[in-house]
């Protein structure tokens, strides 16, 4: 009787499952990040020249940035729609956790615009020549920090959903807190470029992400309930 | 006493709304807000549900202040606001099971008959975008007979409904109250509620404009 016990477990998945619904019914927007993603890392060659050197050598830190502000661009979206419309009252509204009902809102939002984002990488490696022993630890530290970046977004997006023009803002609060998690993915593959050793930096990741997880949606929740009061 | 407000007051951009407002609800009681545009009806409503705070006073359910009783009471109000939270891309039956997950269900709802007795049947799998204003709204209303909540805080539920909808919408009222629940709500329109008692506070009222 998993459907009437009503638990926090059915909430979590109800919650995903409405999102991941409402995303693929929205199929237009769905590809809006991940084509960012594509047009900003290609057209480096193009600007920089394709001398394989030059380009293997800043290939980790553009596919770093430009994942980040893919993420970034999607962050908006997160709350806006159900705050439009009142959804988010009724979440907020429900007897159940709002921290549980974020946390189910951000790991769809993740899986429909950081997802993507991880399997295109490689293919945008090759395009940069990045060595193939970098190609593990580009998808691994996306894998790790691409999360880090949804969870931490959702607390500024939280914030600022109220606002009219949050954009602006939202980059503000968001991008200082992002920095980290560029230092460490850009840096390890780098590292794994130069055949460095790189398991501390995907660990220092690692810690970033378990952290987010455990406080980003208590501060997510808390900022929703200042937006709509 | 299921529900009582003491000493609430609001202000909203420095402007005293109302204060010093007092009501006690206990169940089979139906409380009516009225007062003129901007006469703080609104913001009434959505601090009996914790989504606004008041300057001053509180809400207290079953004598705890809510703040303390906090998951017990959210578990017992179903709040239908101007934005009736229902999302356009999804068909009524989803918006309706979602609406289940959220809040204490009531137990063997059938969602067929639920959008039935809302004069839904037969748009159970349209999208909402695709409906009316007066059927988004029912829509809406739905939710309120999928839950088991004692509390219901409705603003303007009549909105768009056409005449049948508000004679369908009073009769789930007048259910909901006989079986010992509470309804508050706001409404330009005159109910016909009888056979229960109905109190009435008149926001416009309480702090004569500047």
């Amino acid at each position: 009787m998993r459907e009437a016990d009503g638990g926090l477990g059915h909430v979590f998945i109800s919650v995903l499952m409405r999102d991941l619904t409402l995303a693929f019914r929205h199929r237009g927007e769905l590809a809006n990040p991940l084509m960012f993603f594509v047009m900003v890392v290609s057209l480096f060659p193009l600007g920089i020249g394709p001398a394989p050197s030059t380009l293997a050598e800043i290939a980790p830190g553009i596919i770093w940035v430009a994942a980040l502000l893919a993420s970034m661009l999607a962050l908006d979206a997160m709350f806006r729609t159900d705050f439009e419309d009142g959804s988010l009252e009724q979440m907020a509204l429900s007897h159940h956790p709002l921290s549980v009902i974020v946390l189910a809102k951000v790991l769809a939002h993740w899986l429909i615009t950081g997802l993507p984002l991880l399997i295109v990488a490689p293919l945008l490696g090759v395009l940069l020549y990045l060595p193939d022993n970098a190609m593990v630890v580009l998808v691994l530290s996306l894998a790790l920090g691409t999360p880090v970046l949804s969870l931490v977004g959702a607390i500024g997006t939280g914030l600022t959903v109220g606002l009219k023009r949050g954009g602006v803002l939202l980059s503000l609060l968001v991008l200082p807190l992002y920095v980290p998690v560029l230092i460490f993915g850009a840096l390890a593959v780098n590292d794994a470029t130069a055949g460095l050793n790189v398991t501390g930096h995907l660990y220092l990741m690692g810690a970033l992400l378990v952290l987010s997880i455990a406080l980003s949606p208590l501060a997510t929740a808390a900022a929703i309930r200042v937006s709509i009061g | 006493m299921l529900i009582a407000a003491r000493d609430l007051a609001c202000e909203r951009d420095d402007r005293l709304l109302f204060s010093d407002l007092n009501f006690q609800l206990a169940a089979r009681e139906i409380l009516q807000v009225e007062g003129r545009n901007g006469s703080g009806k609104t913001s009434l409503l959505r601090i009996v549900c914790g989504l606004a705070l008041a300057s001053s006073g509180g809400i207290y359910w079953r004598d705890q202040p809510v703040e303390r009783v906090r998951t017990d009471y959210l578990g017992q109000i179903n709040y239908l606001g101007h934005h009736a939270g229902v999302k356009a891309e999804l068909t009524p039956l989803e918006n309706l099971r979602f609406a289940q997950a959220l809040t204490n269900p009531r137990r063997d709802v059938d969602l067929g008959a639920v959008l039935g007795r809302l004069s839904l049947r037969g748009f159970e799998d349209v999208p909402c975008r695709m409906l009316s204003a007066g059927q988004n709204r029912r829509v809406g209303l739905a939710r309120l007979l999928v839950s088991d909540a004692l509390l219901w805080v409705l603003d303007e539920p009549f909105t768009a409904l056409d005449r049948k909808g508000i004679a369908d919408v009073e009769d789930i009222f007048l259910e909901h109250v006989q079986a010992g629940g509470i309804v508050i709500l706001t409404t330009h329109h005159t109910t016909r509620l009888d056979g229960c008692t109905v109190k009435v506070i008149d926001l416009s009222a309480e702090v004569p404009g500047p």
